[in-house]
């Protein structure tokens, strides 16, 4: 208890450094997440109805998916340097499988003879997509983005192992000078920020989609 | 590749102690979320209140997770290994129940007619019965861990990642990759030999 209470004094006491590493956290995560959807959505529309390239897209995305989150993290460090953008990279790199993964599915899974249907009542591809496939893929999206969503928060924890900052850096300063409220100033938001990701996007897809599809 | 050939022995090691806690770590989630799945089988809201407890714990990110564990539990493989099998507990008792839940409802009635007590019942026809989707659980936990497990490194419980770890502290490209690999190659290992596993239950659970 004790723990907590010198954690929420020290919070108190640096506000200015605690806001900063949260926006630097949210700041982090937003931006890859936003690059993740505008990557991975239009490549889910890209590969629909292109088996190969489907083929190769799919199997991209879950070999990337074996790796451990740290490794990605730690390979953008030879490659890109320190800071916010070789963890933006990398955290990117782990939001596009469940963007990617989910839009194909929900895009896969219209059915042909809804389509078929459509296209004779005259629709050109362009209004096939957005009237037809998009909204009956959005619930599978919106699931793969609140998937990502979560992922890039607990990745942009291990940012802080390759300079990018947020609110991990709270962590290994606690660990590394052993100091235990510091680890709680940087352990209990981050947690609180993907438990109410979490719950909040699931509550965001049952109202705007019904019962949740994940 | 001029370090990992002449060190051999150390990634051995590593590779040894990433098996050992990833397989404690789900084995232990096992004792735990099966008591919890038997359980919440029939009573679906203690399993709905299972379920909003485990996932809570799942979204947790790991480096948080054992980083709140380290004022209780200090360093060292014991947080390690409750945080690793915590991240468990809700694949494997989402399967747990799916499979016990699967079983028909005439095979139930008949084990009752055959004048089975409720843990004859359980040992020897409903777990068997959901076997495969326990083993699918089993699988899909392995896999999940063996990632996670190398943040356990950065609070002294060993593994790949102390690989990973060294290779950032000092910019080695090469310990990352190998690291990282590894653990790739551990987590695509499991998966295939847990899902000849997960076949054999199937075939087993039909003969």
């Amino acid at each position: 208890m004790n723990t907590i209470w010198q954690g929420l004094l020290w919070i108190g006491q640096n506000g200015a450094e605690f806001r900063g590493a949260v926006g630097q956290h949210l700041l982090m995560c937003a931006m890859a997440l936003a690059i993740g959807l505008l990557i991975g959505l239009p490549l889910a529309v890209l590969v629909n109805g292109r088996p190969v390239a489907a083929a190769v897209a799919i199997n991209g995305v879950n070999a990337v998916r074996t790796l451990p989150s740290l490794a990605i993290l730690a390979a953008a460090l030879p490659l890109l340097g320190i800071g916010l953008l070789p963890s933006v990279v990398a955290l990117v790199v782990l939001a596009l499988p469940p963007i990617l993964l989910n839009a194909h599915v929900g895009l896969r899974g219209v059915d042909a003879d809804v389509l078929d249907a459509a296209t004779g009542m005259g629709m050109r591809p362009g209004q096939l997509l957005w009237r037809i496939q998009l909204p009956l893929a959005a619930p599978a999206m919106f699931g793969g983005a609140r998937t990502a969503a979560v992922q890039v928060l607990a990745g942009a924890t291990l940012a802080s192992f390759i300079g990018g900052g947020g609110l991990g850096d709270f962590i290994t300063a606690g660990i590394a000078i052993g100091d235990l409220p510091r680890l709680l100033v940087g352990a209990v938001p981050i947690a609180l920020l993907a438990v109410g990701t979490e719950f909040g996007l699931a509550w965001v897809e049952r109202r705007l989609f019904g019962a949740s599809v994940a | 590749m001029r370090w990992a050939p002449t060190h051999l022995d150390d990634i051995a090691q590593a590779l040894g102690e990433h098996l050992t806690l990833s397989a404690l770590s789900v084995l232990i989630a096992l004792a735990v979320a099966l008591p919890l799945g038997i359980a919440g089988a029939r009573r679906p809201r203690l399993h709905a209140f299972f379920l909003t407890v485990t996932g809570t714990i799942f979204v947790i990110p790991s480096l948080a997770l054992f980083a709140v564990l380290i004022p209780i539990l200090g360093l060292g493989t014991v947080p390690a290994l409750v945080g690793l099998s915590s991240y468990c507990l809700l694949i494997l008792l989402r399967n747990i129940v799916a499979g016990l839940r699967g079983v028909a409802p005439e095979v139930l009635d008949a084990a009752d007619g055959t004048g089975f007590s409720r843990r004859q019942r359980l040992v020897r026809v409903e777990l068997p019965l959901a076997l495969p989707l326990i083993v699918a659980g089993i699988r899909l936990a392995a896999v999940t861990v063996i990632g996670i497990a190398t943040i356990a490194a950065y609070i002294n419980a060993g593994g790949l990642g102390t690989i990973i770890f060294a290779g950032i502290d000092q910019r080695y490209p090469e310990k990352i990759i190998v690291g990282g690999g590894l653990t790739a190659a551990l987590a695509i290992t499991a998966d295939v030999l847990l899902g000849v596993a997960e076949r054999a239950a199937s075939r087993w659970r039909r003969a």
